[in-house]
């Protein structure tokens, strides 16, 4: 299959779309789990416009920034739940308003 | 015809995410998530970069949601988390946030107004990425691998603490 013809405005709007819902997320939770979550789905969102932009011109270029989002994503995740770990340790709760002072 | 698929695969997406972000319960959000990436990856072989879609399966899909159910199933939140989450989803603090959400989307919208355009409809094989990122952005790839590199001690490093602590306890 060679690929579809859709309106570039179409792909990007469901990108704006995808990333607003993460924004949403981020700003509406407290639970540190569900922030990274958001931030996954804003991510995966950008990366979305670029893969559109990528087959728009037809070249590799937007699938080489979707594998670098890539790493900067599984990278983000390893940091951050480890982070998850020690903050449940810590404070025992998930709770982001808890864990609002440096040195715990 | 085929451009129903992809209608049909956006609304899937956008479906998930939504859900994905308004459950109480970590472990139905991450399955709704996982919906919602397995969609993208669709989206991604119906516009022609099938390597971007295996990539989107195998590693967001797989790896990096595989690591938020290990850590789920580390915390063991519980009822109490369950029901202590769905209070803090309640009532008004959804009204500033979503506000805000609204009016960049709303910008976002607008500025996208004047640009017709359409995807080339071509499918952009494996080996042209290949070949592409190891030629002109192979500095990308070792930036890209010193990333993966301090994401790897940094993790090890806060999760080293969390093993030995554990275990010097008991």
């Amino acid at each position: 299959m060679a690929g579809l013809q859709i309106p570039m405005e179409h792909v990007l709007m469901l990108a704006g779309l995808l990333f607003s819902c993460g924004l949403l997320g981020l700003m509406l939770r407290r639970n540190i789990i569900f922030m990274l979550m958001s931030l996954e789905v804003m991510l995966n969102a950008s990366a979305l416009a670029f893969v559109a932009a990528g087959a728009r011109w037809g070249q590799a270029d937007g699938q080489i920034i979707f594998l670098l989002i890539l790493s900067v994503a599984a990278a983000e995740v390893a940091v951050g739940l480890g982070l998850v770990l020690q903050i449940q340790r810590r404070f025992k709760t998930l709770d982001m308003d808890q864990a609002r002072r440096l040195r715990g | 015809m085929m451009e129903v698929l992809f209608y049909i695969a956006s609304a899937v997406a956008l479906l998930a995410t939504g859900l994905a972000l308004t459950r109480a319960n970590a472990a139905h959000a991450l399955i709704y998530l996982i919906v919602s990436l397995l969609a993208v990856a669709v989206l991604f072989f119906l516009m022609g970069a099938p390597f971007a879609a295996a990539l989107e399966i195998v590693i967001y899909a797989g790896a990096i949601m595989v690591l938020f159910v290990f850590v789920i199933m580390m915390l063991n939140v519980g009822q109490a988390g369950v029901a202590q989450e769905r209070e803090w989803l309640r009532g008004r603090s959804w009204i500033v946030p979503g506000i805000m959400a609204a009016l960049l989307l709303l910008e976002l919208i607008l500025a996208l107004q004047h640009a017709p355009a359409v995807t080339s409809g071509s499918m952009v094989s494996p080996k042209e990425v290949g070949l592409t990122l190891f030629g002109p952005y192979v500095l990308a790839v070792e930036i890209a691998s010193m990333l993966l590199l301090s994401g790897l001690v940094g993790a090890y490093h806060l999760g080293r603490r969390f093993i030995v602590r554990r275990e010097g306890r008991r």
